[in-house]
């Protein structure tokens, strides 16, 4: 896309036939560049959105809970194949059933290049809760503000500039449902994950003391987990005392998660894409 | 190298450096910062104007109309269905035993020995010919219905209205989310009920979730309740009394995945249920095509495959059973003749026993394989419509109201598919729990029908 089609209104220009850059590669997912996540709280249109990028046909519903697995698939974007992880909708990253653990696990150890918080332009304050913890694990974020239409209608007006410069990571106004500012997400995720945009994630700072914990901390597990990501992650659950960290660890699992969530290949998607749909 | 155990212990200590509830300071903090940014970028634009969604919430999920509503939405999708199906199902019936009679003739023509003639069209045709013009009308019919409903938004307010009801059976609230899935296929309906924390209640919802009917045992419901309850009422209200049957049938499930719930949460499974929050979605206008596409490829068109793929082996395995006699009688009516006396206890027979254990499989051929094994047995006769079809098990095999009325018992109380034992066993991970879940259920069904029985024989009803 040149520099003048940029100036075009994105909506007019994402919806006509000349829209091309995106090709949908449903479940072929034999080799690809790229790796992003879709977090978000449930029900904010998470399916939607990777339905819309892959073509696939994961079952969305309008209830919370759809997807209590991952699913997973891929498509083109400006000529670099992305796959791209559909995770179950949580409200926070701290406790412990099982749809919440799948979602995390994912976010901790599959290192996606970029996690794309998926948040309801209806009920920001609460997504956002979610989003900020994401921002705890990681800076490859980018936070879309789905359902603008559904705001738009109950007169909501909803600033992501504003919102952006809060966050210190991009937020992207869309619709996933038709289509709208999906081309601007993506370019956007492409940026992050490329560097020409760098997100300064606003993280809770806490205090003195617990800045000085978490330093002293992450070395130690880094080198006790060579290459582990997200030290600073698993610091802080540590001295919050969470059984299933302490335990991960104690065992020795934290590289064997890691290795485990990176394998998940093409007969896993296969098998989710099936369950998904019943 | 530090070990893990060093780590912990530096854990500990940095722990005693901090203030207690440090993470609640925090979470705390996460919570007023959310609040902040949103103040500053979230700025409604005039007067609010008045919330559709919050006026009709007040009635759908009212403690008065709530529950008596979802009653009625029911009864009005399974009515639309009912007398929708009907005229399909008979033009499908009779286009495809027309071309069973075809191709049979022309086999015979060409010189085809009988048994691969009876095998090929009069078994795994004839299976295959049922499952389609039984279960495709019905599907094609209400999927789409029920999948409107879910694009809506109305599945949370079921779960609302439902939610006293399961924390007084001590079981989780998110577990009538799980049981509405279920109506769909148990199997999801399982696999479904890991949004729930707590593993006692986990395993509770795991455990009833069969107590309600999945889409492959609403077809058989569906047909008994058009071809006999509705044909003891004057035409006028029949298909009012089918529908009727049948939302009667799904009452039960309920009743039964409440007292079944109640008592596990009671004896083995003792505990308080747990509080969550649920939220109710906005009511979005469903999307049509996306409706069509959902419900007519991924759900009709998948339980009909899995139905296909067992009905022909099924249909072989009958067609064998029905023609390889010992004594001068087929294997079929020995196995049936065995069975008979515990179906008549239970107001069946015993080839509607034999049925149900070819059917463990998949739900969806029960009638069908019961037909076919009542035509292999039988007299052979085209069926060309639902008419015939109650001619042949009233006239010919002796059916009368109390066995249409305890199939339909029992088909909501019986052992789930297989598909859904492994899942159980899946999700558990216990023999055990997978074994309880299978024969629970079969248990409960077992003597509910001989209860029904006993008691219209005793009072002089059949």
């Amino acid at each position: 896309m040149t520099d003048k089609n940029k100036e075009l209104p994105t909506e007019h220009c994402e919806t006509c036939p000349a829209f091309t850059q995106l090709e949908q590669m449903g479940i072929e997912l034999d080799n690809f560049d790229r790796v992003i996540a879709l977090a978000g709280n449930p029900n904010t249109g998470k399916s939607t959105l990777f339905n819309t990028l892959t073509g696939l046909k994961q079952h969305t519903g309008n209830w919370p809970g759809k997807t209590v697995t991952r699913a997973e698939g891929g498509f083109e974007f400006n000529k670099m194949r992305y796959k791209i992880v559909d995770l179950p909708g949580t409200y926070s990253l701290l406790s412990a059933s099982q749809d919440e653990e799948v979602a995390r696990d994912f976010i901790l150890f599959g290192q996606p290049d970029c996690t794309i918080v998926v948040t309801d332009a209806t009920a920001l304050e609460r997504n956002l809760n979610l989003a900020m913890q994401v921002m705890e694990i990681t800076q490859h974020v980018v936070v879309a503000v789905n359902l603008m239409d559904e705001a738009r209608r109950k007169g909501l007006e909803v600033d992501t500039r504003s919102l952006a410069r809060d966050l210190g990571v991009p937020a992207i106004p869309i619709v996933a449902r038709s289509g709208e500012g999906i081309h601007q997400l993506l370019s956007t995720v492409a940026e992050v994950i490329e560097g020409t945009i760098a997100t300064q994630p606003r993280r809770v700072e806490g205090t003195p003391e617990f800045q000085q914990a978490v330093a002293e901390l992450s070395p130690m597990i880094e080198a006790a987990a060579p290459g582990i990501p997200n030290a600073r992650w698993l610091a802080i659950r540590l001295l919050d005392g969470d059984a299933k960290v302490e335990q991960a660890l104690r065992e020795g699992n934290l590289a064997e998660l890691v290795s485990r969530q990176q394998r998940a290949g093409v007969k896993f998607s296969r098998k989710m894409a099936v369950e998904g749909n019943q | 190298m530090t070990t893990p155990n060093e780590i912990l212990n530096k854990a500990a200590e940095l722990r005693g450096t901090l203030s207690t509830g440090f993470r609640d300071e925090i979470v705390k903090s996460l919570y007023s910062e959310s609040e902040a940014i949103t103040n500053r970028a979230v700025h409604a634009k005039g007067e609010k104007t008045y919330d559709l969604d919050q006026r009709i919430d007040r009635i759908v999920t009212s403690p008065i109309f709530g529950l008596p509503l979802m009653l009625v939405i029911l009864a009005v999708v399974i009515w639309i269905t009912v007398i929708g199906a009907n005229v399909p199902s008979n033009m499908l019936a009779s286009g495809l035993f027309w071309i069973e009679e075809q191709a049979a003739t022309l086999f015979t023509n060409l010189g085809a020995p009988w048994w691969l003639t009876g095998f090929i069209w009069h078994g795994v045709y004839r299976g295959l010919a049922w499952v389609i013009a039984v279960m495709l009308p019905p599907m094609a019919i209400f999927f789409p219905l029920f999948t409107f409903l879910e694009d809506l938004g109305y599945l949370p307010r079921v779960a609302f209205n439902m939610d006293f009801l399961f924390k007084k059976a001590g079981a989780h609230g998110k577990q009538s989310l799980t049981m509405a899935m279920g109506f769909g296929c148990n199997a999801a309906g399982i696999v479904a009920t890991r949004i729930i924390d707590s593993p006692r209640e986990r395993l509770i919802a795991i455990l009833t979730n069969n107590f309600v009917p999945c889409n492959g045992r609403f077809p058989t419901l569906i047909m008994l309740g058009t071809v006999f309850v509705a044909a003891s009422f004057s035409p006028v209200y029949a298909s009012i009394a089918a529908a009727g049957s049948v939302v009667a049938v799904v009452v039960l499930g309920v009743f039964f995945t409440l007292i079944v719930s109640w008592a596990l949460s009671k004896t083995v499974l003792k505990g308080e249920a747990s509080a969550f929050t649920l939220e109710l979605p906005p009511y979005r206008s469903p999307n049509f095509l996306q409706i069509l596409y959902t419900s007519l490829i991924d759900r009709t068109f998948f339980v009909l495959w899995r139905a296909i793929l067992t009905a022909a082996p099924a249909g072989a395995i009958i067609w064998i059973m029905a023609n390889i006699n010992i004594a001068g009688t087929s294997i079929a009516q020995h196995t049936a003749n065995f069975l008979d006396p515990l179906g008549f206890l239970m107001g069946l027979d015993g080839v509607i026993l034999l049925a149900y254990l070819i059917a463990i499989p998949a739900n969806e051929i029960v009638v069908p394989t019961m037909l076919m094994v009542y035509m292999g047995t039988g007299m052979m006769i085209e069926l060309e419509s639902m008419e015939a079809l109650r001619t042949l098990l009233v006239e010919q095999n002796g059916w009368t109201m109390l066995t249409a009325v305890n199939l339909m018992l029992f088909a909501l109380l019986h052992n789930p598919c297989a598909t859904a034992i492994i899942t159980i066993y899946k999700e558990t991970n216990s023999r055990k729990w997978a074994t309880v879940g299978a024969l629970m259920p079969l248990g409960i069904g077992v003597v509910v029908t001989i209860a029904t029985a006993s008691i219209a024989r005793l009072v002089g009803w059949v």
